[in-house]
């Protein structure tokens, strides 16, 4: 594999001379490789052709008061895995995290994880209940929260169990699947701080409790600290109401702490002297170790990175030449401070560019560009944190936490890239 | 510091933060937004239950109408016995797996308080139609889960009042978080960038496993460049964040593989109380390598049930035969035994489930 000089690693300014050329590149490439794939011979029609869109008008507005992607975009949607739990009701699924860029999930296709399916809530029915040992229990309306001083945070939420199923080894193809638990989005709402002291919290008060109003009332107990740290009791997603499977009309946000505390339809909020100790944090989400003991409040995602593209659903289409290896890369713990990259299955590493760098708990966007001269590669991308976490092989995680602790598998992951373009979810050995 | 200390420490800070505000309201502004709870409205949202039993209502049940709640509530899901139907959770046995490979988590093997049973079999159950069970009923069922798992005799009542002199197998199974101490440490050296490791070859592949849903990768292209290295390979079972399905295990080449496999399929209603396979013990139900053609109730250190005593006494062999008609209706066959299953209706699973047991020898 051709290594790559610094300046193709660095600077977002375009100026060296190998990112000049593969600007130029990519504006002649679109057509080329429509064409044949390699220079073109003939006039291509797409351009000496008058084409009915450049002749006939297109859509008025209003044709789709509230838009969704062109149809050419129909398989950029998210997907389940059907064995991995008995139903769809009480289930999850993947964002096509292979298919995006940048680093903001769009609503529509952010993954979902229901306990027993997504309700419908209006903003007129939807209450909120504070209780337990605090001066004065409260009752909110949606139209009450409305009133209180909001913020605006990106974060990410990410299911503990993202990447569970690699546990015992390479086992789907796609980063949809093995890292696809995940979204980001810029959340508004009222940090949870200001609903506590709303009704005065109790010496004895060190923990709060959530709950969510739909069947499951799915409920996660959490430290006092965090609870007045940075928790959000949140609204609205990019810009617009939360959708009903993100727990619509209110949700909690819990930046950098695993997404099952990111209670949906949040009812109500309970301080009380310890954990509650509900379903949630005893029978799940606690990680069983070797000696048959189980970790428990294993709250905060360790950091963790993967290269979306080229992934198993991203395959080399174009050939050898200028090739674009993204990807993403969080940590619960801080801000992503460097991505490295490897194409040899992690002998050498060269720092990735952070298209993105993203704040605390949020997404950061890595790009490697580089020459790839067609032969296999085995690609790896490794976080690093702001605390100086540097992200673990699977390895060196398993030797540690076994094969049975099914949660908080932040392992490097890496795809082997065939000359033909085609890449697969594999594990390596040296 | 240990993270226990950190959190003992981060506790006493907050606590005297906590007093502060407390002590100097002033300090919090507050809008006088929303309305005081009302002590029904509190009483109807507020229900859940701490280990220390903070939160349960006053109330009994007993193992019998436990027994016709779980029927009517629970089995479709839950099977008759907690074992588990479909992909749904298991909920008894498992006692003693959870260092095995694939470790069975129920209540009796794994849950650390019973508090937090009674809070989601009366909060979150049954599934598609919850918070309709009353306290009275809810004691009842976590009774009949405790019965269940082996933990009660038939006769017990679980109320109120006894509730918190149930201590569960797996009480002390639980540690807080400790990778801040164990793994933080290891991970925060130095990232090596180059020769850092000898050069890799792969050992294992998705693509082997065909896990990944039909038709869900949109351009994936399989085909495999021959030039690539093709180490060994492990076989592995799909593997679930929840209850995977029971590992492939070795075949008698006698057998009909496909006979095994179904039977395999099928282990799944088994698997929660008995083992196979290399390194099988004794669990809720004695381990089963070698049953077919074996003497009945002669698993050494199992305790079995009194009629399967007389029954071994008896000299019932355990001819495919005999297993036959005692999985079709183990209570039929056998009335008194200990093993909880209703049995197998089809013929043909039977026959599957026996060459499966056939597949492990002593």
């Amino acid at each position: 594999m051709t290594d790559m000089s610094d300046d193709d690693t660095q600077g977002v300014g375009g100026t060296s001379r190998r990112e000049f050329l593969f600007k130029a590149g990519l504006a002649a490439g679109g057509a080329v490789v429509a064409a044949t794939g390699a220079s073109a011979q003939e006039a291509d029609p797409l351009i000496t052709n008058v084409q009915d869109w450049a002749s006939a008008t297109g859509v008025g507005v209003d044709e789709t008061p509230y838009g969704m992607p062109i149809r050419f975009e129909g398989d950029v949607v998210r997907r389940r895995v059907p064995w991995l739990t008995a139903d769809p009701i009480s289930s999850i699924n993947f964002t096509p995290i292979h298919a995006l860029d940048g680093t903001i999930t769009p609503q529509g296709c952010a993954f979902e994880r229901h306990h027993s399916g997504a309700i419908e809530l209006s903003k007129d029915d939807y209450r909120l209940m504070i209780t337990g040992l605090v001066d004065r229990p409260l009752v909110f309306t949606y139209d009450d929260l409305m009133r209180f001083p909001r913020e605006n945070h990106v974060y990410f939420c990410e299911c503990a169990a993202n990447s569970g199923m690699e546990w015992g080894g390479a086992q789907l193809n796609g980063a949809q699947f093995t890292h696809g638990m995940i979204h980001n989005m810029e959340y508004t709402g009222i940090p949870l701080r200001i609903l506590l002291e709303e009704a005065g919290v109790q010496p004895e008060g060190q923990w709060v409790y959530v709950e969510g109003a739909d069947a499951s009332s799915n409920g996660r107990s959490m430290p006092m600290e965090k609870a007045l740290d940075d928790v959000l009791v949140a609204f609205a997603a990019n810009g617009e109401a939360l959708r009903m499977e993100h727990g619509y009309p209110v949700r909690l946000v819990v930046p950098g702490w695993e997404g099952n505390m990111w209670v949906k339809w949040l009812r109500r909020i309970g301080v009380t002297h310890s954990a509650v100790e509900a379903r949630e944090e005893t029978s799940k989400y606690t990680d069983l170790m070797p000696d048959g003991r189980a970790r428990k409040w294993t709250w905060e995602m360790d950091a963790k990175s993967v290269v979306t593209s080229p992934s198993p659903q991203m395959p080399i289409d174009h050939g050898p030449g200028p090739l674009v290896i993204t990807g993403l890369a969080w940590s619960g713990r801080g801000r992503i401070e460097r991505v490295d990259v490897s194409l040899d299955g992690g002998v050498n590493w060269q720092t990735a560019r952070l298209g993105t760098q993203g704040g605390k708990a949020a997404l950061s966007r890595f790009y490697l560009e580089i020459e790839w001269d067609g032969s296999p590669m085995l690609l790896q991308s490794r976080a690093m944190d702001d605390t100086g976490y540097v992200q673990p092989t699977k390895d060196q995680l398993r030797e540690i936490r076994g094969l049975n602790s099914v949660y908080h598998n932040n392992g490097i992951q890496t795809w082997a890239v065939y000359e033909n373009g085609a890449v697969e979810n594999v594990e390596v050995e040296s | 510091m240990s993270k226990s200390k950190a959190n003992l420490k981060a506790t006493a800070v907050l606590a005297s933060i906590l007093s502060g505000v407390i002590a100097l309201p002033a300090v919090a502004q507050t809008y006088n937004l929303g309305r005081t709870a009302l002590p029904e409205e509190i009483a109807a949202w507020d229900v859940s239950i701490e280990p220390d039993g903070t939160g349960l209502p006053v109330g009994s049940g007993d193992v019998f109408d436990g027994e016709d709640l779980w029927v009517e509530n629970c089995a479709m899901c839950h099977g008759d016995f907690g074992e588990g139907a479909g992909a749904y959770p298991v909920i008894a046995g498992g006692i003693g797996t959870l260092t095995d490979r694939r470790p069975v988590k129920t209540v009796g093997s794994y849950w650390p308080y019973l508090s937090t049973v009674w809070d989601y079999v009366h909060r979150s159950m049954p599934f598609g139609n919850a918070q309709i069970l009353s306290p009275d009923e809810t004691y009842a069922i976590t009774a009949y889960i405790l019965y269940s798992n082996g933990l009660v005799e038939d006769d017990f009542v679980l109320s109120n009042e006894n509730f918190t002199d149930i201590v569960m197998p797996n009480a002390d199974g639980f540690y807080v978080d400790d990778r801040n101490d164990v793994e933080v440490p290891l991970f925060s050296a130095e990232a090596c960038m180059s020769d850092c490791i000898a050069p890799v070859h792969v050992t294992r592949r998705a693509t082997d496993l065909q896990s990944t849903p039909e038709g869900a990768v949109t351009r994936f292209a399989p085909d495999r460049m021959a030039a690539q290295d093709t180490a060994a390979q492990d076989t592995a079972a799909p593997e679930a964040p929840t209850e995977a399905p029971a590992a492939a295990e070795p075949e008698q080449p006698a057998l009909d593989p496909e006979l095994v496999a179904a039977g395999e399929g099928l282990w799944r209603q088994c698997r929660s109380c008995h083992r196979v396979g290399e390194g099988a013990r004794n669990a809720t139900g004695p381990m089963l390598n070698g049953v077919v053609g074996r003497a009945a109730g002669a698993v050494e250190g199992f305790r079995y049930s009194g009629p399967m005593q007389d029954a071994a006494a008896a000299g019932l062999v355990w001819t495919p035969q005999e297993l036959d008609a005692f999985l079709e209706n183990p209570r039929q066959y056998m009335p008194r035994t200990r093993m909880s299953f209703r049995g197998m209706q089809d013929a043909a699973d039977r026959a599957a489930m026996i060459a499966y047991l056939q597949s492990f020898a002593e």
